[in-house]
């Protein structure tokens, strides 16, 4: 399926710039919601087999806290933030000024993420729906810990529907004294890059 | 995830992170050829081409075809199946929250117009599961997080 396989550099370029923009938006929502310095990647541009994306977080069994939120609007997307497990403890432990050691995140913390999620994807989108000029709502984030593996099968099944490939945009949020890491995906869903694209006026 | 392997005596098939995907498995025990189809989706008729071992109407009889190619015989084949769970609870208010579910049914189905017995299955719950399915005996170890682990 050639959905993503001839994209090319221009685009390409286009949703990485769209994408630090964003990101961008989110570290600082993100910094300020945990009063400390967040720093983040420049975000990389994927296009991978559905097989690899799980690797992209350390493999289908990694236990994770993945949190998805459903993009509806003009160019329909899913937001994913996964944060390997040590991640999530710590990320919910600052934020609701509690230490969760190895044990489990109870419903507080849960929320917490959620929480957390929200303000991050919020920002982004705000800062994408600026930029292209489109209508962009979240919906209710939904939060899951379990294997990599499975939290992605629904989002990649969805894009399975149009092609064996997803164009990942990824970013990692790293804050720094206590080794948080957080992996944000944007997924578009089918003809929605299109839609981005033209709304920013990139042409092939 | 969305792909197929067959393997002989004494190999064993693996698939991890199954979370709305079904693992599907095969065996014939007089050869002990087994096979295994990790299924994303119910139904090709929906998709616009791709990778048919995504599937569950076109895996299924392609994973018989490749056994039958190494020598099983499709009239002795039983099946064992895991997966098909519903990872996120409030994920979206359309179809696509039941995808779990469905490729649950549609494995089925097409294994019951296939008539091909199904053995066990442990499908649905909220959890993924990782599987590794034994050609030597048709046993199936089912791994997850939370929950333990089993044979089936």
């Amino acid at each position: 399926m050639a959905a993503y396989e001839n994209i090319s550099e221009h685009k390409l370029d286009a949703f990485r710039e769209i994408g630090t923009i964003g990101a961008g938006n989110g570290a600082t929502a993100l910094s300020q919601m945990m009063n400390r310095k967040i720093g983040m990647t420049v975000p990389a541009i994927r296009v991978l087999p559905f097989a690899q994306v799980p690797d992209v977080v350390g493999g289908p069994e990694r236990l994770v806290a993945g949190v998805i939120t459903s993009v509806e609007g003009h160019a329909p997307c899913n937001l994913l933030f996964m944060f390997p497990i040590e991640s999530a403890r710590m990320l919910a432990g600052v934020l609701i000024e509690c230490n969760y050691g190895d044990g489990e995140i109870d419903d507080i913390g849960r929320s917490a993420l959620v929480e957390a999620v929200n303000v991050i994807t919020g920002a982004f989108l705000n800062a994408l729906g600026d930029f292209a000029q489109l209508v962009m709502m979240p919906t209710v984030p939904a939060l899951a810990i379990d294997m990599a593996g499975a939290i992605l099968d629904v989002v990649l099944a969805q894009i399975g529907i149009i092609g064996d490939q997803v164009i990942l945009m990824e970013t990692v949020f790293t804050e720094i004294e206590e080794n948080v890491t957080g992996h944000f995906f944007l997924l578009p869903e089918a003809g929605s890059l299109e839609k981005i694209m033209e709304a920013i006026g990139v042409k092939d | 995830m969305a792909d197929l392997n067959v393997a002989q005596h004494p190999d064993i098939l693996q698939t991890c992170g199954l979370g709305s995907c079904v693992g599907a498995c095969l065996w014939d025990p007089v050869t002990k050829i087994g096979g295994m189809a990790h299924v994303m989706l119910p139904s090709s008729t929906l998709a616009k081409g791709g990778n048919e071992a995504k599937f569950a109407d076109t895996a299924v009889p392609i994973l018989i075809n490749e056994m039958v190619r190494l020598g099983a015989d499709k009239s002795r084949l039983v099946a064992k199946i895991a997966g098909g769970a519903q990872m996120f609870a409030f994920y979206s208010a359309n179809d696509i929250m039941k995808i779990g579910d469905r490729n649950t049914e549609a494995v089925k189905a097409v294994l019951q117009q296939a008539k091909i017995r199904l053995l066990a299955q442990d499908t649905g719950g909220n959890y993924g599961r990782t599987i590794e399915f034994y050609t030597t005996d048709n046993r199936l170890y089912v791994r997850t997080i939370n929950l333990g682990e089993k044979y089936i």
